[in-house]
Parts: C-alpha cells; structure tokens; sequence
C-alpha cells in the first residue's frame, strides 16, 4: 500500500471543498429512491411472512407450529445442516490448506471445481443426484441389494444439502489464508511445533471469524435449501419433507397461516443470520484496526 | 509439481479436497452428461429445441435478465447511497441488503406472491396483475438477485480516492460530468460483475418462482420447473438434456464472471 499518493498524507482526510459532493436535494433525492426500492423488494416481504403467519391469531399459529408432520420437518431440516455444515466446514479447511499453502498444477481448475455449484441451479444438483442413485441409475442394482435407500430418503436430502452449501466456507477461507500467507505457520514449524499444533495454534485463531462467518452463511442455506432437495425429496410427509418443503405442502393445500408460520420461523432464522454476520464484520474490522495501532506503535 | 516448502499436509489436504469435490460435484455432474448422451445427437437437439422448450428459455432468460437489469440501476444506487451519504438507520439497512441470501427461496416466494396477488398489499394497488404473469416471475428474480451489485459495487466505491474527483472538479467538470466520465468507467467492471453473478443465479432459481408464477406451460414456466416436470414424469434422458443446456450456460457464465473480476481486479488493485 506504500504508495507515492500514501506517503504524502492521509488520502481519506475530511473533504474540504463542495465540489464532491452532491446539492442537497439530489442528495435527499437519491437517499428515497434507494430506500423506496429496498422497502419495497425487502421489507415489505418480510413485514408479509409475519403479517401473514399472525393473520389468524396466535392460536392458529401456536397449532401450525406443534403439527407432528412440522415437527418431523424441522427434525430432518436440522440433521440435514447438522451433516452438511460440519463436512462442508472439514472440506472447507482442507481446500483452503492445500490451495493457499502450496502451489501445484491445476490449482484454477481446483478453484473453478469448487465455485461450480454456485453458479449451477439447485434443480439440475438434485437431478444429478436422481440420475446417479435413482432406480434408474447406474448403482441402483447395487443399492438396492444393501437395502440402501438415498433418493426419496434422508441421504439424498443429506447429499443435496451438501452440494448446495459445497462451496461456502472455501469461498471464505481462501481468499483470507491468501491474504495471511505463510510465514507465521514456518516459523512455528521451525520453533519445533507439529504441524497439527502449527494449525491449531496459529492457523485456526487468524480464520476464526472467517470461518465462523461461512459456517453461519452455510447453515442458513442448508436449513433453506428449496430447489435441490425438491427433486430428491419424493415429499413424503412426516418423512422426507424439509420446513421447505413443508411450507410448499401447506401452502399449496391453502393452509396459508400455517404456512407462513413454518415461514416466519425461517424468517427469524435468517435476521439472527444477518445480525451474526454484521457482528463478525464488526468483529473483523475491530481487530483489524487494532493490529493496525499496534503495528503503527512499533518503529 | 509443487514448490519445496516446510508447512505439512499437503498430501493428505490436497487429498481429501480432490476426493470430496469429486465425490460431490464431479461424479454427479459427469452422471448427467453421460445420461444424456444415452439420446444421441438427433434426440438431444430435439429435446433442447422443442417448442415448450425454447418458450421456458425465453422466459428464464429473459425475466433473468430484466430483473439483473433493474439490480444494476438499483444496487449501483443502493451501493451510492450507502458509502457517500450519512442517514439515519443506515447500518441497519446495510445489512438488511443480505436478507436475499438469508431468507430461504420457498420464504421469499410466498410472501411475495402473497403480496403481489390481486388482493395483496401491493397487488391492490396496481391495475394490472404481476403475480402468476412472467412480471411475477421478474419480481421474484429481482429479489434474489439484489444483494450481488450492491455488494460488488460497494468495496470499489469506497477505495476510490476523492482526489480524482476533485481533480475533476478543479478541471471545471460539474458532478454529473464527473460522474459520467469519471467514476463510471472505475465502477463499471464491479457493475457488471454483480450483474452477471445477479444474472447467473436467476437463470438457475426455482424456489422463489415457482409460486408466483404459476407454472402455465409456455407461459409462466421457467426451465428448472420444465426439467422436474419431466423428472416427474420419468422422462430421465429429457432432463437430463435440458440440465446439459443450463449447466453449459452456466459453464459460460462462470468463465464471464471470472474474467470480469480478473478485470475489475486489475482496474482497482492496480497491481
């Protein structure tokens, strides 16, 4: 960063002249419209889910809520997050360690691998999964000879989770361990630390907030995956339906409060997600700065 | 292979990372070009050209790329406002930009159908109808595609320096000028990132479509519900044919996005 401009002052000193900045009224202009079309594309919609799950009362929305088959959906929506989030959390790390610490052949083609389920839709992951392990794919035979049943059942819904949510924490990691490089890991190695120690001693507190801020990215996907777990699902009430999926089942039965009261449970668990994730932000910048002072301290 | 280095695990890293992501992503996408080549060259370009076809192609790529369009405009101004200008509640609003990518599909699609039907909040208010026409199905792309522009407009916005705008200024350039010739080149790679991500994540969605759309055939039905149609209807090679249609798009469209940001990189690191 120690740039010619840099070294001459402080670029973000206060502005002193107009000339930057807008007149007043474009000003208040722009600040309306921008609130307009969020209020309009966010709030509304959210104010929607809670309206809606309230517009019969609590009662009615206490009775959605304790409904056995609603229950059974929250119990699979959660062994879902809670297999898919640690494996993805283990690969993550794995995949960061490898790509950012060493330099191989194939190293993009690693990268563009592991970006890949972002950018395909959630529909076409769940099909691959119905064409690999469905009774009409080429280890059905096999499968069902062990009696294993993955598609219509709670290890396709496993499988699909795990494909949607494949790329959170590596996304966040890498670019993180980039940005650290590895010098504090060789001296600890050189200082005689073992190469588990080296990670859990110095890697694992340098990406702590990263992590934390991809494992809770990665569990609101998993808990609201829709799209993936649809095709492998087989909606078979009280069994393979996720609170997705349950919602779906309620609302297309007209069972509208119900419906948006499973809903607005996904709702909250989505405002907790964005408050953690301002708060690890904050969380982030804190600490930054003050290394920063302490760096600036030293001569 | 490798540069010499002390740190350890590269073997067992590189390992498990190469056996997980192929056990995860490359198997299973390898099954759906395999199926699909059971039909043979005639058969796929049928299946991929067949009228109902083409008519979920133009709606998906179409609502796509109206609502990435509308992204673009909104969430440069969204990104503006949230750097340049102090206002009240404007934490709060900052991180309110994320909900898209918190709030599951299925939620985001009823309460905006629920909204947009002809007695909804805003439904009552129009005299045309949104919900279940392809601009439900705009409505529903554009909400999920919001957070991407905002998000990679914000960063670059903010580590322009004001010198170069006061230099513009002091050239006698007034603010829209300043703007136009100015910032606007310097943002452009970031806008149009966030458009092709914004993009590349509506031709795929399904779960905040499906209920606002209302899913009539040829009308109002976007390629990912074609594809479970056919799934449902044991068609598995017609699925798959279609799947291989989307998947090279989004190939594509992954490599669109990685040079945009190799642009944009380079535009702002100046490294």
């Amino acid at each position: 960063m120690a740039g010619t401009i840099t070294t001459l002052g402080n670029s973000h000193a206060p502005r002193i002249s107009n000339v930057t900045q807008e007149s007043r009224p474009v000003r208040w202009l722009l600040i309306s419209l921008a609130i307009a079309f969020l209020f309009l594309f966010l709030a509304l919609p959210l104010a929607a889910v809670f309206s809606e799950a309230f517009s019969r009362g609590w009662q009615v929305y206490w009775q959605a809520l304790q409904e056995p088959d609603a229950w059974a959906a929250i119990r699979l929506t959660l062994i879902a997050a809670g297999i898919a989030v640690p494996l993805n959390v283990i690969f993550g790390v794995a995949a960061a360690w490898a790509i950012t610490k060493f330099s191989f052949r194939g190293k993009q083609f690693l990268i563009t691998l592991i970006d890949l389920p972002f950018a395909v839709s959630p529909v076409i992951a769940g099909l691959t999964y119905v064409l690999l392990y469905g009774s009409h794919g080429p280890l059905w035979s096999w499968l069902s000879e062990h009696d294993i049943k993955i598609i219509f059942a709670t290890p396709g819904i496993v499988m699909a989770t795990i494909f949607v949510t494949f790329p959170f924490i590596a996304r966040e990691l890498i670019p993180l361990m980039e940005e650290q490089g590895t010098s504090h890991e060789e001296a600890a190695l050189t200082l005689g630390a073992s190469g588990w120690q080296t990670f859990r001693r110095i890697t694992l507190p340098a990406i702590k907030w990263g992590l934390l801020y991809g494992i809770i990215l990665c569990n609101a996907r998993a808990m609201g995956e829709f799209g993936a777990v649809s095709v492998v699902s087989g909606h078979i009430r009280g069994q393979t339906n996720t609170l997705p999926l349950h919602i779906e089942i309620a609302y297309n039965e007209y069972h509208f409060a119900a419906a948006f009261a499973c809903a607005s449970l996904l709702a909250l668990l989505a405002l907790a997600t964005l408050f953690v994730k301002s708060l690890l932000e904050w969380k982030e910048r804190h600490e930054r700065f003050l290394a920063s002072q302490a760096a600036r301290k030293e001569p | 292979m490798r540069q010499r280095s002390v740190i350890p695990g590269f073997g067992l890293s590189l390992g498990y990372t190469a056996f997980y992501a192929g056990l995860v992503v490359f198997i299973p996408l390898a099954a759906l070009f395999i199926e699909a080549s059971n039909l043979g060259w005639g058969e796929l370009w049928q299946t991929i050209s067949a009228p109902q076809a083409v008519a979920s192609y133009r709606l998906s790529f179409g609502a796509s790329l109206v609502a990435a369009s509308l992204n673009l405009i909104f969430g440069l101004l969204v990104a503006w406002v949230l750097v340049r200008y102090p206002f009240p509640g404007k934490k709060f609003i900052d991180a309110l930009v994320d909900l898209p990518f918190a709030l599951p599909t299925a939620v985001a699609g009823i309460a905006l159908t629920a909204l947009y039907t002809p007695n909804g909040w805003v439904g009552h208010l129009l005299n045309f109808k949104v919900a279940y026409t392809p601009l439900g199905v705009v409505v529903a792309l554009t909400f999920i595609g919001l957070p991407f522009v905002v998000r990679t407009v914000q960063p670059v916005l903010a580590e322009l320096e004001a010198e170069i705008e006061e230099a513009a200024a002091s050239l006698g350039a007034n603010r829209w000028q300043t703007f136009r010739r100015v910032l606007f080149p310097a943002l452009l790679p970031a806008m149009l990132t966030g458009f092709a991500l914004a993009f590349a994540r509506a031709v795929g969605e399904y779960g905040s479509v499906v209920f606002i759309s209302g899913n009539m055939p040829f009308r109002t039905e976007i390629t990912p519900l074609l594809i479970i149609t056919k799934l449902e209807q044991y068609n598995y090679a017609g699925a798959a044919a279609l799947g291989v249609a989307m998947l090279l798009v989004s190939f594509a469209l992954l490599l669109i996005i990685n040079s945009l940001q190799h642009w944009s990189a380079k535009k702002t690191g100046g490294k």
